[in-house]
């Protein structure tokens, strides 16, 4: 498909060779639209995004960005390719030691020879598109979480990048800052022409944005489909994770032997 | 930045005091002030037995040290141990009779070589040959010796 | 006897896996050198924080070990009349031994420990894979300039080490004891060789100083990104570098001083 950024093909992945991840994942990953993809914690979901920026690679099967073969790549042609991927980290992960200014223009000095009121009118500009302008002094320890959050944003966009990963973006937030980095998210896709992908287990938020839905499941895409496809799907699966109902196919209790036998051999 | 600066500073006056630690270490502790050896000229001297006696001893006179052992070897032709010594350029008047002699310091210190200026006209130079040596005294061979003579009164 | 022998397998494969994982990844430090020259202003930070840090701890230990073994060496050397020797006691052991040694040890507990707690955690807060994904990579980013200024501090606090301990064992053995200041010095000075005693001691502490640092930046680099891996790694840190520090002293010495 020439309209999809990103393309996986039957992915399989493992830590070790007792717990497999992926049994064959396949997912598009159209341009210009926001891919989000879903599931129960512990599925995996996060490790996805690390597949597609090259920290991961996959036992066997294809991770193709933008035509590039990302697993084949060599040091130097992967680092080429993240130039154009940024990545929200769930915790922000801004270098500590650095003020806000510094962080966002940390990837520019690392990368390009410019002048040092060139690099200012970047940074600014994209402190100024998370609402963060006068905050460019601080230090990330004097900010609050989602503040945090909003400085990752603006650093991970510095580079201009064609595919914007946000890794678990609604976690932990207070309900205005939640709608906060929701538009922010939305905005940035269509004001810059970013392709982005949300991984989250958040329904509500990830529902009211995304263009398209993935759910993942034991190592492989259960459903996939628009918000609203997948509100009114008939899998019962779907149903259960949509309208977060305790059992399902989806069981409640850890795989278990007999709960009476269970209880009586303690008597021994 | 003001941070950066004092970086800068303390980490220059960490190199300064290095360099001056190492300067000190050099010249007020280890003997590198003192003789070098490359410096001086070679003289050989033969002796029937070198006792404990090794490189880099000192070769004094009266005394002073003007040199040091760089060599000790086993000469084949003539069945006797050879000490290669060099000596400071400062002591070429040194007379060619000069004679060499093994001491020891104290009971049990270290050994050394001693040179006693002889009455000849010619200097010893690069390469020359010390005739007139002294062994090393060997204890047990003086108390053998002491005590044969008493045994056998 | 069978699951003795699979847990003893395991445990041979896991400590030759860990032990290829830290060359390969010395090889990455290495060849970040040309990084490190590249950005002069974050080296001279690291060797601040690696080298300016660690250099009050040394020169107080130098001080009380070199007033230490100066009263101890006079206690012993009194008794047979040799505390002219003094100085020489100090000065050799100080040298030789208990400079890089000492220095080694305090360097790991101080800086070492440090670096492998900061970059330990810069895993766990995401900032080295959030480095990844800005194209930056943090072996020759973060880590390389930190292995390079321990290598080259170490060997100079090394030699600070040594000349203050012999000055303050000189105070205790001269001013405060009464041996002759004259033999203090000279006999020091007759028997101290600078090439060979001072140049082996500072190329033992050149050795500790890579060894020390390779296995802080690695076990910060390898930690488990939790606060408990983080934890473990720091106490791995020092712990191993001790006995690094201690083993290969002996090598050392074995190869540099064994034929007198």
């Amino acid at each position: 498909m020439s309209d999809s950024l990103v393309s996986i093909r039957d992915v399989h992945f493992s830590w070790n060779p007792r717990r497999e991840i992926y049994t064959g994942v396949s997912l598009e990953i159209p341009e210009g639209k926001i891919t989000a993809i879903m599931g129960p914690s512990g599925t995996g979901k996060t490790t996805l995004l690390r597949l597609i920026g090259g920290q991961l690679r996959p036992s066997s099967g294809s991770v193709q960005v933008a035509g590039e073969e990302i697993p084949k790549l060599n040091r130097e042609k992967l680092y080429k390719a993240r130039r154009r991927m940024g990545m929200l980290f769930q915790s922000g992960a801004l270098l500590t030691d650095l003020s806000v200014f510094e962080n966002i223009a940390f990837p520019i000095r690392e990368h390009y020879d410019f002048t040092e009121s060139m690099i200012r009118d970047i940074v600014l500009m994209k402190l100024e598109l998370v609402g963060l302008r006068g905050a460019r002094d601080l230090m990330p320890s004097e900010l609050s979480g989602g503040m945090k959050r909003r400085v990752a944003l603006a650093r991970a966009i510095v580079l201009d990048p064609l595919l914007m990963m946000y890794d678990e973006p609604f976690t932990g937030l207070d309900p205005v800052t939640l709608g906060t980095i929701v538009t922010l998210i939305k905005e940035l896709n269509e004001s810059l022409g970013l392709t982005s992908v949300i991984v989250s287990h958040d329904i509500r938020e990830t529902f009211s944005i995304a263009d398209h839905v993935c759910i993942l499941s034991e190592g492989i895409i259960v459903a996939a489909g628009s918000p609203e496809e997948l509100m009114n799907s008939d899998s019962e699966f779907v149903q259960q994770f949509v309208n977060g109902k305790p059992d399902g196919p989806m069981p409640f209790h850890y795989p278990a032997g007999d709960y009476t036998q269970d209880l009586l051999d303690g008597d021994i | 930045m003001g941070s950066s600066r004092t970086a800068e500073i303390t980490v220059g006056a960490l190199f300064v005091l290095g360099v001056l630690a190492l300067f000190a270490l050099a010249m007020n502790v280890s003997n590198i002030s003192s003789f070098s050896a490359d410096k001086g000229f070679n003289v050989t001297a033969k002796f029937g037995n070198v006792g404990g006696l090794k490189t880099k001893a000192k070769v004094t006179l009266s005394g002073v040290t003007v040199g040091r052992v760089t060599e000790i070897f086993y000469d084949k032709k003539s069945f006797r141990a050879t000490v290669v010594m060099a000596i400071d350029p400062q002591y070429d008047y040194l007379p060619e009779d000069t004679q060499a002699s093994i001491y020891t310091a104290g009971l049990l210190g270290e050994q050394y070589v001693s040179l006693e200026p002889g009455a000849e006209e010619v200097s010893l130079k690069e390469g020359s040959v010390i005739q007139l040596t002294q062994s090393a005294v060997v204890l047990e061979e003086i108390i053998g010796k002491v005590l044969v003579s008493l045994t056998t009164k | 006897m069978l699951n003795f022998l699979q847990t003893t397998g395991a445990h041979i494969i896991d400590t030759l896996s860990n032990l290829g994982k830290a060359t390969l990844f010395l090889f990455n430090v290495l060849l970040g050198l040309k990084d490190v020259l590249l950005r002069p202003k974050v080296f001279v930070r690291e060797l601040y924080s690696v080298g300016v840090l660690s250099m009050l701890i040394i020169i107080f230990s130098a001080i009380f070990v070199g007033m230490v073994m100066s009263l101890l060496g006079y206690i012993t050397l009194v008794d047979f009349g040799a505390e002219e020797s003094l100085g020489l006691l100090v000065s050799l052991s100080l040298i030789r031994e208990l400079g890089p040694v000492l220095s080694a040890l305090l360097f790991s507990g101080r800086a070492g420990s440090a670096l492998t707690a900061e970059i330990g955690l810069m895993k766990a807060t995401e900032q080295l894979a959030s480095m990844e994904m800005m194209a930056v990579d943090p072996v020759r980013r973060i880590i390389a300039p930190r292995f390079f200024a321990g290598l080259i501090t170490l060997p100079i606090l090394t030699i600070i080490f040594m000349a203050i301990g012999i000055y303050s064992g000189y105070l205790v053995g001269s001013v405060w004891l009464g041996v002759d200041d004259g033999s203090f010095w000279s006999q020091m000075q007759s028997k101290v060789e600078f090439r060979h005693d001072i140049v082996n001691g500072i190329i033992k502490s050149v050795v500790f100083a890579f060894v020390v640092t390779w296995i802080a930046v690695f076990q910060g680099y390898n930690a488990m990104p939790t606060s408990e891996g983080v934890s473990r790694a720091t106490t791995n840190s020092v712990v191993y570098s001790a006995l690094a520090v201690l083993a290969l002293d002996f090598i050392l010495t074995a190869l540099m001083f064994s034929n007198f």
